[in-house]
């Protein structure tokens, strides 16, 4: 049954399989119903992993050197082991991103710098190939093997065939076709292609199922079972070297491979692709990080079982060990099982290719071409329509270039070499993303430099000692450049570097690499400064799990554009019905009202950059919404305030300062305010004290009177009318002193009662000197009047100013007690208002008393009588009356003795 | 087994265990010319280390994912 035509055409059954469950995934997953968003199919797509290396590779590995084909499988369950510290991190940054691919990741992490995504590009696109090539060669030999059927005959010579009697020519082009069909239907605004994965995942199924049917023929059904097996084995004279490790070399292979393995299962980019931009659901790697390394463990098991055992059937050498999966159904004439032995290597070498290839052509698209072309002016395609159909041609254009070239490796290179070590070659390649990665995730101060520095050196070294070799020994390049060195420098000889010696060719490329790659890295990022752009990228990197899910990061794009700008951007890329589709989710999570004409926020203008970046990567999408939206990104200090941690500190701790320099300035106003109030209790004190002495005084006298008055009977009526009037006087005292301190109180309390109009201020002053005429006339004091001829009115309540005139006059006669008591009244028109002067001629003001004689209770007594001649409130009131017209009184000295008061009154508004 | 920290460092300490165990010199232990139960010395002692190995991390990520679950916490690998 294993014709030819059977063997095609299972294998194209099996390719269409695929394809339809991929095409059924992805109607699923467009119908919100996934079938990818779940925790097994992550697992089993994450398996990926086991490759034609896997399936067919390993055995030969353990046919040859025994147990050390582990080390590729121990590496990942270590990683996995620390999904906590490690995936975990690069998944939630994948997600919060939107990163595309490993090249996107790293070039996002420096500044979205596209000089790093395109190395990295270039990196992965040359480390990948022998890689691809490994599985062109494994499905070749493998149809070849089953051409021949019933015969076993090792297909040799494969290279001087023309191409177009090569199988692996047209493996390659069905694979470049299939992909394609995968990955590259249409342009998604997500980065996912859940198809791919379920079908990926399907063919772990597969891949898995076969080669434990394998496993379980050479063990139970060749042999009694595993005890059966080994005890046969033990006369293999190579059976105790293959069953334990010893020499230090292959000590040294051993740690290598793991740490290969380590590295390999984090940076290459199919695995990247898988584990990290394909993730649904972060919860999902709490299953895959234990039933991944369990697939490992068991697709292992019947590894070397069957290596020992198609040794003892194959004995001499003549069939290639890396072909027993195959070879020893085909002995045996199972011809189901050698079908499906087929098939399962089939389904290895397609999931990784389809996965591979898309990964390589995204970034290729996204990280390599798209960003130079956008940045070729003469192309204008910034201008340009709908620029989807050309993403897709660039894909396309880019999966058939990768397995054209990956072709070409295998055919003129890989040839003479096993399958293992040419993986190899591969993931030592892929490791040089190692410390980039690792070092971007948990060390901020990586710079793009430093990024570029050590990838560039790490790959040049890895060139150097692993890839030229190869050219050598495969006839491309002179053989005597492994041996003595390019141009004769011994110092350069690829596998002795330096004059290294006693390490197995892979260490030593490893430890040369990751030597130059790693210092190249560290040092230089030492030397050199970080962008504001890198130092955000490096914060939401670094503390991806800090900062909330999306933190102020809108704060980046600091320009204007509008909606439909960016609607147009978006459109130009992923269509018009995805664009649509995007936006309505937008607005229905964000609740934003999006008008075409209407001002993009930040918010926004990053949703658009995200969005884009799903589908043309990081570096290209920031160019391209750098075109539309104007203006510059934010400062170098905004960012440096508002993302870094160390300023944010500095931005506590000045807040705190200026806390506690407000907290100081409060206190001290406190404490002044607490001054003023002892003062003002102090005041109040003496007030009350004044006040109630004031009032004692007239009560004392008037009391003793009327006692005198009420014991002595035999007083004449003389006497008695004197005392009676001295009562009288003292009680009018009384009065008018209470009545002066209820207005003071009013006063001072703003409760006065005014009645403000414009009034004649002659007629005032008139009114005044006739309401005090009787006290003049009493005293004899002759009073004198200076008024112009006309007077501007003022603005001021008539009868206070009455009384401020009575007060300024009383007080001229009670102090004017002199000879020729004399009182002027002088009226002038000045700028500040109408100023009134009521000068005497009495004692005076002793100097420094000018102001304090406008307090309560201050009286000045020049002769100092103990009497005293005034309740000491009329000049206050007098002050208060002044000041709520808006001028102000004071006192001057005159040139002979006695005193002036002057006070101002403002004129009415208008008053001509 | 509720703080996530302790959670961290039980995870870090099988990591470290593993790569001793599953590389040289330790590894060289298991190293002999012998058989248990009709298997290699080495490649019996290695699948066994690895299954315990794996189970291991089965029976923590368990642990945590329903501690996450009774605490209602959001899933997050560092618990912070």
């Amino acid at each position: 049954m294993l014709q030819n035509w059977v063997v095609l055409l299972v294998s194209f059954a099996y390719l269409c399989l695929l394809f339809a469950i991929a095409y059924y995934a992805d109607k699923r997953a467009d119908e919100g119903r996934s079938i990818a968003n779940n925790p097994y199919i992550y697992a089993l797509s994450i398996a990926v992993y086991c490759t034609s290396w896997t399936y067919y590779g390993s055995v030969g590995r353990a046919a040859s050197s025994g147990l050390d084909f582990l080390p590729i499988y121990l590496g990942p369950t270590l990683v996995f082991m620390l999904w906590w510290f490690v995936l975990g991190k690069i998944i939630r940054i994948t997600r919060v991103n939107r990163i595309t691919s490993i090249a996107d990741f790293i070039s996002s992490r420096y500044g979205k710098s596209t000089l790093l995504s395109g190395l990295v590009t270039i990196i992965a696109v040359v480390g990948i190939m022998p890689y691809i090539s490994l599985q062109l060669k494994a499905v070749s030999t493998s149809f070849n093997l089953l051409l021949n059927y019933p015969d076993i005959v090792m297909p040799t010579g494969l290279g001087n065939l023309p191409v177009t009697h090569d199988t692996a020519f047209y493996v390659a082009a069905v694979l470049a076709g299939f992909t394609i069909l995968f990955g590259t239907r249409h342009i998604d605004a997500s980065e996912h292609h859940e198809g791919m994965v379920v079908a990926v995942a399907f063919e772990s199924v597969v891949k898995l199922l076969a080669f434990l049917s394998v496993g379980v023929f050479v063990t139970y059904g060749l042999y009694d079972g595993f005890a059966d097996l080994f005890e046969r084995a033990r006369s293999l004279p190579e059976f105790s070297s293959l069953t334990t490790i010893g020499t230090a070399s292959s000590y040294g292979q051993w740690v290598t491979m793991t740490v290969l393995s380590m590295a390999a299962i984090i940076c290459l980019p199919r695995q990247f692709q898988v584990s990290a931009v394909e993730n649904l659901d972060e919860s999902h790697l709490d299953k895959a990080v234990w039933l991944f390394p369990l697939y490992l463990l068991t697709i292992n098991i019947f590894v070397l079982p069957i290596a020992l055992g198609g040794l003892l059937m194959f004995s001499g050498g003549v069939v290639d060990a890396d072909t027993f999966v195959l070879t020893m159904p085909m002995a045996d004439h199972q011809e189901g099982l050698t079908l499906f032995a087929f098939i399962g290597g089939l389904s290895a070498a397609t999931g990784m290719v389809i996965v591979a290839t898309i990964a390589l052509s995204t970034m290729v698209c996204n990280d390599l071409i798209m960003p130079v072309l956008l940045r070729l002016r003469w192309l204008r395609l910034n201008e340009k329509g709908d620029l989807s159909s050309l993403l897709l041609a660039i894909r396309r254009g880019g999966i058939i270039f990768i397995l054209l070239f990956g072709y070409g490796y295998f055919r003129y290179i890989g040839e003479s070499y096993t399958l293992v070590s040419v993986g190899l070659l591969s993931f030592a390649a892929a490791a040089q993303f190692g410390p980039a990665i690792i070092g971007g995730i948990f060390w901020k101060g990586g710079t793009r430099k430093g990024a570029l520095a050590g990838l560039s050196l790490g790959f040049a070294v890895w060139i150097h000692t692993l890839l030229l070799p190869s050219l050598a020994i495969s006839g491309w390049l002179p053989y005597n450049f492994i041996d003595a060195g390019p141009f004769g420098i011994g110092a350069l000889k690829p596998y002795e570097l330096l004059g290294l010696k006693g390490l197995d060719n892979l260490s030593h490329s490893l430890f040369w690499s990751m030597l130059f790659n790693v210092g190249g890295y560290v040092l230089v990022s030492l030397a050199s400064r970080q962008s504001a752009l890198e130092r955000i990228q490096a914060t939401l990197f670094v503390d991806v799990y800090r900062t909330r899910s999306t933190p102020s990061r809108s704060r980046v794009w600091q320009g204007t554009a509008t909606f439909s700008d960016l609607y147009n951007l978006v459109m130009r890329f992923v269509g018009r019905q995805r664009a649509d589709q995007a936006y309505e989710q937008y607005r229905k999570r964000t609740g934003a009202d999006l008008k075409m004409a209407s001002e993009a926020d930040p918010g926004l203008v990053h949703f658009t950059e995200s969005l884009l970046a799903g589908a043309i990567g990081a570096a290209s999408a920031r160019v391209m919404v750098g075109t539309v939206v104007k203006g510059e990104t934010a400062s170098m200090d905004e960012v440096m305030r508002v993302l870094d941690e160390t300023s944010q500190v500095i931005e506590y701790s000045h807040q705190l300062e200026q806390k506690s320099q407000e907290l100081e300035i409060a206190s001290a106003e406190l404490q002044a305010a607490n001054e003023r109030l002892k003062e003002l209790d102090r005041l109040k004190d003496d007030f009350l004290s004044t006040v109630s002495h004031e009032l004692r005084t007239p009560l004392t006298s008037i009391r003793s009177f009327s006692e005198i008055l009420y014991d002595r009977s035999e007083l004449g009526t003389k006497q008695r009318k004197e005392f009676l009037g001295i009562i009288i006087k003292e009680s009018q005292r009384l009065t008018r002193l209470i009545n002066q301190l209820l207005d003071l109180a009013k006063l001072e309390a703003g409760r006065g009662e005014w009645q403000i109009s414009d009034i004649d201020p002659k007629e005032v002053i008139e009114e005044s000197v006739a309401a005090t005429g009787s006290l003049l006339s009493e005293s004899h004091m002759e009073l004198q009047i200076r008024v112009p001829d006309v007077v501007r009115r003022v603005r001021a309540d008539r009868d206070r100013f009455i009384q401020v005139m009575v007060n300024l006059l009383s007080n001229a006669v009670k102090f004017c007690d002199g000879a020729e008591p004399k009182v002027f009244i002088n009226i002038e028109e000045t700028q500040e208002g109408l100023l009134v002067s009521v000068e005497d001629n009495g004692p005076g003001i002793p100097r420094g008393a000018e102001q304090r004689i406008f307090e309560k209770f201050e009286q000045v007594d020049p002769t100092a009588t103990s009497k005293p001649v005034s309740t000491g409130l009329g000049l206050p009131i007098c002050r208060q009356i002044v000041e709520y017209f808006g001028g102000r009184i004071w006192v001057e000295r005159t040139r002979g003795t006695g005193a002036r008061f002057v006070f101002t009154v403002p004129f009415a508004a208008g008053a001509g | 087994m509720n703080n996530p920290g302790v959670m961290g460092e039980k995870v870090l300490a099988l990591f470290a265990i593993g790569l001793l165990l599953f590389n040289p010199p330790l590894l060289s232990l298991f190293s002999v010319n012998a058989t248990l139960f009709g298997f290699p010395a080495l490649y019996i002692c290695v699948f066994a280390i690895w299954g315990v190995m794996i189970a291991l991390v089965a029976y923590m990520v368990n642990r945590r994912a329903a501690a996450a679950r009774r605490d209602g916490a959001p899933h997050r690998p560092d618990g912070r």
